[in-house]
């Protein structure tokens, strides 16, 4: 066995292990956890077929802002999880039957499949000899020239994720007291202070 | 030797996982969200891999573009959770019927 064979069944196992407790965990918390190890190794898979940008673009996007909005979440949330997942058992014998269809499915392609005949002279971009050309390079050579347009249209996704997600956690609340500098610094000692003259031994 | 079929059994088996655990967690709607991003992680690996042994970059390419919609849907899903918890006290998907749909 070769060490990239051996690191292709570990980072795998990890891969697979990460997701199966991500789904079968008791709190959330260990779920994102899970989640967490399930990205980190399918990183490691990337890396052992060359991707290396996009292996650390799913630390940084998975791992670091995904998982984390998922933890911030989760913990924020005052939910009863133990109720939640009191009817698991009602719905598994059907989670699994679908499971093993879908899987039962996907296999029966299993060894049978074969590639089209002109498949590799129609390639849209033939990956640049990686002792030349790093893969972060030839990947931003491709982006932002023939795949500029779709690019640009990922940012605009991203934009109004941020506006919607803004829009709709946003809240005024009303009968807050707030400070108003503006009114603040507009004051003067003539409509602040009031002087009034009184009697001796007499209120206001 | 790594081969192809080994990428796109790893894939296949959290695809499946992903399909499983949003059966499982009728209720949960968060590990719901989780499961949906496992599918799209098998997704990515099978972008990855078909791009490495065809040696075709643009699989990659089409890898960051699904990575930017999962982060979107991720961001979009948990501020519609947080909305809905601020309003009804519960994540339970299964109350989820104010609109009668």
């Amino acid at each position: 066995m070769t060490p990239a064979l051996f690191a292709f069944h570990a980072f795998s196992a990890a891969a697979v292990g990460g997701g199966l407790m991500t789904v079968l965990a008791r709190h959330p918390v260990h779920s994102v956890l899970w989640l967490i190890l399930a990205f980190l190794s399918s990183a490691g898979l990337f890396v052992l077929a060359g991707a290396e940008f996009v292996a650390m673009l799913l630390i940084v996007v998975y791992v670091g802002a995904v998982a984390v909005l998922f933890l911030f979440v989760v913990m924020m949330l005052d939910v009863d999880f133990a109720e939640l997942k009191a009817e698991m058992a009602k719905f598994l014998p059907l989670g699994l039957l679908i499971g093993v269809i879908l899987l039962m499915e996907l296999a029966l392609v299993f060894g049978v499949w074969s590639g089209a005949e002109g498949a590799v002279d129609s390639r849209a971009a033939p990956t640049p000899d990686p002792a030349e050309t790093a893969n972060t390079e030839a990947l931003g050579a491709l982006i932002y020239t023939r795949y500029i347009y779709p690019f640009q249209a990922a940012g605009l996704i991203l934009l109004v994720a941020m506006i919607g997600a803004i829009v709709l956690t946003l809240r005024h609340r009303t009968g807050v007291k707030r400070q108003d500098v503006i009114a603040q610094m507009h004051r003067n000692p003539a409509e602040a202070v009031e002087l009034k003259d009184v009697k001796p031994g007499q209120g206001l | 030797m790594i081969t192809l079929e080994h990428y796109l059994t790893v894939a296949a088996a959290l695809f499946v996982i992903g399909v499983f655990g949003i059966f499982l967690n009728r209720k949960n709607v968060i590990v719901i969200l989780m499961s949906i991003e496992l599918m799209l992680l098998a997704v990515n690996i099978n972008f990855v891999a078909f791009s490495h042994f065809l040696q075709d970059l643009a699989g990659q390419v089409f890898t960051l573009f699904v990575l930017t919609v999962a982060a979107a849907e991720a961001a979009i899903g948990l501020a519609i959770l947080v909305c809905f918890f601020r309003n009804r006290g519960t994540i339970a998907v299964e109350d989820a019927n104010v609109m009668k749909g």
